[in-house]
């Protein structure tokens, strides 16, 4: 088998708040082969958007190793750390935040290209960005070259975001809620172009996202991560995870989810937690942190062990004491 | 035999802007019946926010009511004889007894809607001050009950300040804060946006419970979809400031007719859709400033004619309690094909 692209080690990361230490992500290992469409959901404060960012390396681990391509990236130095940098990328939730409002889109595209020697020459950069817009969808491209962001929509500028990203040719994009923000209608529209992007230039995508749903649709072949408080609960194909999921979160998430089907939605089986209320990073539950809340919880063990990440079926990884392992 | 609580007619809201007149909301009508829950369902821009705040009358300064009537029948309850109010003619004391002791709005972002420096119950004592309601330990025992009713502890949240409460704890108190005057309609803007999934059930749970237990009428405006199949009776899809579609739940779900409703209930994935049945509406909405002629919609249908780009439409009957705009809505089963051919 291949190296991974990307690989998680041990991977925690703390922070302080107020003088306490909070675990926004605990141990997690993940390889990610390059090419893949993953998914990280969960609630918020689950620590998809931490586990996100230190992908991307823009924030460092507090434990824990990342490797690009079988290298540590806090180690890569020269034209390897070069690589990585250029090699990942990231887009942002907020188009209106992440965009700067006094260049154009011209401008905010060409930067990127000429500091990288990219392209050579104004006529070779703004070739290339208008096929940047064309690959995103934005046509024909000369309508966008001398606009400002304020003058697109909430979609076009998400498009703007990618072509950005696109620019310096990276092999793998972690993309924050990257749709949430944007209208129902052209939701779909946005996820075909990341589905197009792998298909035609392999490119990898990390949709972090706390929309189930939508996490099924995009990773179709790909993968889900379900994270709950930090820890990676479970972790499997995409559709294995959402039609038979098998940690108890994952089943009562699944069970929560309004579905815009009235009939559907109304006669859902529910099934109820135990608690209601999320508990405070502050003061995590011991042993498996889901235990105060967990329909299935059966004692002792839950409250005391840890449970690890282990082979349940169909491919999928899970934690929780209740599951078989199917490890051989 | 229909009892509208509520009947809006031919609303037209518009918000001055420095480029010119925003239509906001054009000629807008629909009721609520007794006892109903309805769904506004639109993007963002649509106009939907705007209708609740109009029905509120608490529309920014820069918003003008440009025409329309919006009437509120009270039911006879008890020693008070059912009245009819007209609610744009309200105004000072009489607005002030329509809001909140007749109709009660639960606003968007739970985060923001309550006063930091306050206790809960300094919000519940200072709301039925306002309006004269009860005082004392009758109001500490009426709080008490609603409390516990949105599934909270009344004796934790008693005392809290805002900040230390969940987001999904601070939608529910202001369920509950809502409630107090014992409203017969209850105006709901994006009551589970910005919420977690489990909070999110939380809450339609408990607005389901209430409803049957105080069987108030419900109006909620949403961009969800999911909200709107869970929680209304009756669904209205707004488009650019305008009602295109309205009729009851399933059928707006399983036989809808507008091109735009089409397309936007095949655009939200479900847990069991196939991902090839998905697609997405190709374009953006239009600049309210600067409306299309004709439908609205005509820019980005693609069954858009001559007719569509030259007439305005108007709701029209297609069957038993179902009403659309659209030209050409006994074509509408092609969309799906085009949208698709598109995609």
């Amino acid at each position: 088998m291949s190296e991974p692209l990307i690989t998680l080690e041990h991977v925690t990361r703390t922070f302080m708040v107020k003088g306490k230490s909070i675990t926004a992500v605990d141990d997690i290992n993940l390889e990610i082969p390059a090419g893949e469409l993953l998914c990280l959901v969960g609630e918020s404060g689950c620590g998809k958007t931490t586990t996100g960012k230190m992908i991307a390396g823009l924030l460092p681990t507090s434990s824990g190793r990342i490797l690009h391509r079988g290298s540590d990236i806090t180690k890569l130095e020269g034209r390897d750390r070069k690589a990585y940098r250029l090699g990942v990328q990231m887009v942002h939730q907020d188009p209106y935040a992440s965009l700067n409002p006094t260049q154009t889109i011209y401008e905010i595209l060409a930067a990127p290209l000429q500091h990288h020697s990219f392209t050579r020459g104004d006529r070779e950069t703004k070739q290339r960005i208008c096929q940047l817009l064309e690959i995103v969808d934005l046509t024909p491209p000369d309508d966008f070259l001398e606009k400002y962001p304020h003058q697109l929509s909430g979609g076009q500028r998400q498009r703007v975001s990618v072509a950005r990203a696109l620019t310096v040719l990276p092999e793998f994009i972690v993309a924050d809620e990257a749709v949430s923000m944007v209208d129902v209608s052209i939701r779909i529209s946005l996820l075909k172009m990341f589905t197009r992007l792998k298909e035609e230039m392999g490119v990898g995508v990390l949709l972090i996202t706390h929309d189930l749903a939508l996490a099924k649709y995009f990773a179709w072949d790909g993968r889900i991560g379900v994270m709950y408080l930090g820890r990676m609960v479970e972790i499997g194909p995409a559709r294995q995870v959402v039609d038979h999921p098998q940690h108890p979160y994952t089943q009562v998430l699944l069970s929560a989810i309004p579905e815009a089907d009235p009939d559907v939605t109304r006669a859902k089986q529910r099934i109820e937690l135990r608690s209601a209320d999320m508990p405070s990073l502050l003061r995590l539950p011991s042993g498996c942190t889901f235990h105060p809340r967990c329909p299935a919880f059966i004692g002792e063990v839950c409250e005391k062990i840890v449970p690890p990440l282990k082979k349940g079926q169909w491919d999928c990884s899970v934690a929780c004491h209740l599951v078989q392992s199917y490890e051989s | 035999m229909p009892d509208p609580i509520l009947s809006v007619r031919n609303l037209s809201i518009a918000y001055q802007a420095r480029r010119g007149q925003v239509q906001a909301v054009r000629d807008i009508s629909f009721e609520v019946e007794r006892g109903e829950s309805v769904a506004l369902i639109g993007e963002s821009g649509s106009g939907k926010t705007t209708v609740g705040l109009g029905l509120m009358r608490l529309l920014p300064t820069t918003a003008r009511i440009v025409g329309g009537s919006v009437v509120y029948r009270r039911p006879a309850t008890g020693s008070s004889p059912a009245s009819q109010t007209d609610v744009l003619a309200l105004d000072g004391g009489s607005l002030r007894q329509f809001r909140w002791s007749e109709c009660a709005m639960v606003f968007q972002s739970a985060l923001n809607a309550l006063n930091p420096v306050l206790r809960i119950s300094e919000h519940f004592a200072d709301t039925a001050r306002a309006h004269g309601y009860l005082s004392g330990s009758a109001l500490r025992d009426r709080s008490m009950q609603l409390l516990s009713m949105v599934r909270l502890d009344p004796d934790r949240v008693w005392r809290s300040f805002p900040h230390e409460l969940s987001g999904g704890m601070r939608q529910r108190v202001l369920i509950a804060l809502a409630l107090l005057l014992e409203p017969q309609l209850l105006i709901l803007d994006e009551p589970t946006t910005a919420l977690d999934i489990l909070t999110q059930r939380n809450i339609m749970d408990v607005l389901k419970d209430l409803r049957q237990k105080l069987g108030f009428s419900m109006l909620f405006i949403s961009h969800d979809l999911a909200l709107a199949a869970e929680l209304a009776d009756r669904v209205a899809t707004v488009y650019a400031g305008e009602i295109i579609e309205i009729g009851n739940v399933r059928t707006i779900f399983r036989t809808p007719y507008h091109p735009y409703t089409i397309g936007l209930i095949k655009a939200v994935p479900t847990l069991t859709s196939d991902k090839s049945s998905l697609i997405s509406v190709p374009g953006s909405p239009p600049d309210l400033i600067d409306l299309p002629t004709g439908c609205k919609f005509h820019p980005r249908c693609p069954l858009a004619g001559e007719r569509c780009i030259r007439e305005e439409t108007a709701l029209e009957e297609v069957a038993s309690r179902h009403e659309v705009a659209c030209w050409r809505w006994p074509d509408a089963r092609q969309v799906l094909k085009s949208y698709q051919a598109r995609a």
